[in-house]
């Protein structure tokens, strides 16, 4: 007896230490100032979504047309950190940077989502990835008949369309390592000098074997800036672009590919955004919602259920402490969907243990002393609880494929709770009851176990 | 039993409600919102009082946005609705209004992003679907006399759709009143209600195939009657509590939730409901059919 009343009381103070763990957590990293870095327990604070901190977030579709099928995956991948490389030098706090890739659902588009909490300027957003620089480097075309794509205009201009005349290659901007800005000695004229990485600098080797005698493009931005002829093999993995630039052009191109070239060009599709005063009001709601219904939930079991209500409402205290830790620790992004997932699955972790307690009261109706019927109660709603359980997960399961932002923190959350809440009710509600251990049939005990308007019936075993 | 005596009084109230359902969804239709079509909507709101909504309506005009659709929201603001516009047409919008106007949210969503989510919804309904009927094949898998097991199951698929139409029902009147949209957030209560309630039929089914195997009662009808006696606290209790929660949900919670709780509240209420007083009804009526016929 006396172990189990240990082991209640244990799992009683890791509850609480867990609880003073989500409060503490919450404390001091609310009283941070602003710019320091986070350290111990203030590290792990609530991931707010973009409904509920304010924010924007941008869908960007990437043309991967020109690239080879079994690139995408990495061009994907260079895209995602050059964007994120962009947002970081803006310092926006934890931005969060995917890759969707083409499939089924969405059409075969790829896609480049960037949230940005805290950014309500979607303008300035929009303008800081737009300037990331796309970068590639093409050949020429070889089966284009040059004198085709020559036009020659009303006005007797000459026009090429150099877009047709050459083909990319695999050489992007992804293989660059960084630009600097140089002056040619003669002509004093700015050149960007490009420096690529190894992988990069063994394409350009390649390229330029390839070449010699014809000519390189080099496209900024889709546009052609520099034709260089090749002479020679290039090593070493140095290229130059001389585009007739002015010295401050030269020098922001130059610190635009610094931060980072694109692989493919991308065109903003979608925008969502959230102003700061929306998104404290959704979470003040959340909150509220979520602390008015446990307080109802704790009502209705107390008065229903008495002192079985009393066990649940602290076993349910333990659920909503273990959830909190789990959203800090993972840590889970909280939406007001999510917030809403959360508050229905209160409700759901009183469910399983509703289902014990009205086994056990049919138990006690059956004529077994209260510590039989305890027992038994809990082996025979096992079955009730996880058949029920079941289908909901398999709703939040799909659910969590469907992907969006906004689903998926309602399906993280609601499957999270479902999984806690079936281990809780099972082991910490047991538990609990067992340490009463109540073996005497009183007027007393059957009315604490009764429920609604009757007291328990209880069969007196002699 | 009260439920099993008067059940074709329960059955034509189910499909009464399912049928008035049925004939609002056709009526008014399910207005798509721009999650799903595209299109943009922006939230804009007054410092101090908003203006005429003409004086809005005249100011947008010139920037030949196509269709626009401005309506009042909260105190002090204007809902503004267009189809999926650029960076550029937004600002324009923005300094359209003057400087008492700011923007308290913004959407816009490209029609390849819409598309997208129509067919993920399509898509994981269909899934949802498909993994609720194993999962009641899988309950029902064993054979059960007199009322054969794929019964159970076709019952429990019934009272589903009957969970399902009601909420659909209900937020088409809403809808209907106060102009909002289906949304992501619509898909998910429809899937979420499809999880929660087809669990209470099963375990009141369970319940009467127990008491079928344990053999007490006499008759079908009794045993059925005594099966939703056995269940019925448990059933209701254990839907209070989450109507409880959805309840402080609907009037404490975020804007942005409201319609979902209030779609969950009747689908969990009529989830429960249908667990008792629909799919038990239903089960005898198909059994008494059977006898019928074999007579």
């Amino acid at each position: 007896m006396w172990k189990t009343r240990i082991t209640a009381l244990i799992i009683l103070l890791i509850g609480v230490g867990i609880g003073f763990f989500v409060y503490k957590s919450e404390m001091s990293h609310r009283s941070l100032a602003k710019g320091v870095a986070p350290s111990g327990v203030a590290s792990f604070p609530f991931r707010l979504g973009l409904d509920l901190s304010g924010g924007t977030e941008l869908v960007y579709h990437a043309d991967v047309s020109k690239v080879a099928a079994s690139q995408i995956p990495d061009s994907m991948n260079s895209l995602r950190d050059v964007i994120e490389r962009r947002v970081n030098i803006f310092g926006i706090s934890e931005p969060i940077i995917r890759v969707q890739d083409g499939g089924f659902s969405n059409a075969g588009e790829h896609r480049l989502i960037v949230d940005l909490p805290g950014v309500t300027d979607v303008s300035k957003a929009v303008e800081m990835i737009g300037q990331t620089p796309v970068l590639d480097f093409r050949i020429e075309n070889p089966d284009i008949n040059k004198a085709n794509s020559v036009q020659v205009g009303k006005d007797g201009k000459a026009t090429v369309d150099l877009g047709e005349q050459y083909v990319p290659t695999p050489l992007t901007g992804r293989f660059l390592d960084h630009a600097t800005l140089d002056f040619n000695q003669t002509t004093g004229e700015p050149i960007v000098s490009l420096q690529f990485n190894d992988a990069g600098s063994l394409l350009f080797e390649k390229i330029t074997s390839e070449n010699i005698g014809k000519t390189v493009a080099i496209f900024l931005d889709g546009q052609p800036i520099s034709i260089p002829l090749v002479n020679e093999a290039i090593t070493g993995g140095k290229a130059q672009i001389s585009g007739n630039f002015k010295p401050v052009e030269a020098k922001l191109l130059v610190g635009r590919l610094n931060s980072g070239a694109l692989p493919v060009p991308i065109n903003l599709i979608s925008t969502e955004t959230v102003g700061p005063t929306l998104g404290i009001q959704a979470t003040t709601a959340g909150v509220k919602a979520a602390l008015i219904g446990f307080l109802a939930i704790a009502i209705f079991l107390i008065i229903w259920y008495r002192l079985p209500g009393m066990i649940a409402v602290i076993s349910l205290s333990i659920y909503v402490a273990i959830m909190l830790a789990i959203f800090k620790l993972l840590p889970v992004t909280l939406t007001a969907a999510g917030i809403a997932g959360f508050i229905i699955s209160i409700g759901i972790a009183v469910d399983a243990n509703v289902l014990i307690f009205e086994r056990i009261k049919e138990e006690l109706k059956n004529g077994s002393s209260i510590t039989d019927a305890i027992m038994h109660g809990f082996s025979r709603a096992w079955l009730s609880i996880r058949d029920s359980n079941v289908s909901s997960m398999i709703t939040s399961v799909i659910l969590f494929w469907f992907g969006t932002t906004l689903i998926q923190g309602f399906a993280l959350v609601f499957l999270i709770g479902i999984i806690v809440s079936m281990v809780s009710a099972i082991s910490i509600t047991r538990l609990f009851l067992k340490t009463l251990n109540i073996t005497k049939t009183t007027k007393f005990t059957s009315f604490l176990f009764g429920s609604g308007l009757s007291n328990a019936k209880v069969v007196l075993q002699k | 039993m009260f439920i099993i005596k008067h059940k074709k009084i329960f059955v034509l109230i189910s499909a009464a409600l399912v049928l008035f359902s049925i004939v609002s969804i056709g009526y008014f239709g399910l207005k798509l919102g721009i999650d799903f079509k595209g299109g943009s909507l922006s939230e804009i709101e007054y410092k101090t009082a908003r203006p005429e909504q003409k004086v809005v309506e005249d100011a947008i005009r010139p920037l030949s946005l196509g269709e626009v659709l401005i309506q009042q929201s909260g105190d002090t603001g204007y809902s503004i609705k267009t189809r999926a516009i650029t960076e550029a047409e937004r600002a324009s919008v923005l300094s359209a209004l003057g400087p008492d106007a700011s923007e308290k949210s913004f959407a816009s969503i490209g029609p390849s992003v819409g598309a997208e989510l129509v067919r993920k919804s399509i898509l994981s309904f269909i899934l949802v679907s498909l993994g609720i009927i194993f999962f009641i094949a899988f309950s029902f898998r064993k054979v059960s006399k007199p009322v054969s097991s794929w019964k159970y199951g076709l019952i429990a698929i019934v009272t589903l759709i009957h969970d399902v139409m009601i909420p659909v029902g209900a937020f088409v009147i809403l809808s209907h009143i106060f102009g909002t949209e289906v949304d992501t957030l619509f898909v998910v209560a429809i899937l979420t209600i499809l999880g929660l309630s087809v669990s209470d039929t099963i375990v009141v089914f369970d319940r009467i195939r127990e008491n079928i195997r344990t053999g007490q009662f006499k008759t079908f009808e009794e045993t059925v009657g005594r099966s939703i006696e056995q269940v019925f606290t448990r059933s209701i209790a254990t839907s209070s509590t989450v109507i409880i929660v959805l309840l402080s949900l609907v009037f404490f919670g975020p804007q942005s939730t409201k319609v979902f709780a209030t779609m969950m509240t009747a689908g969990m209420f009529f989830g429960t409901y249908s667990s008792i007083f629909l799919a038990s009804p239903l089960l005898i009526m198909v059994n008494n059919t059977g006898k019928t016929k074999s007579k």
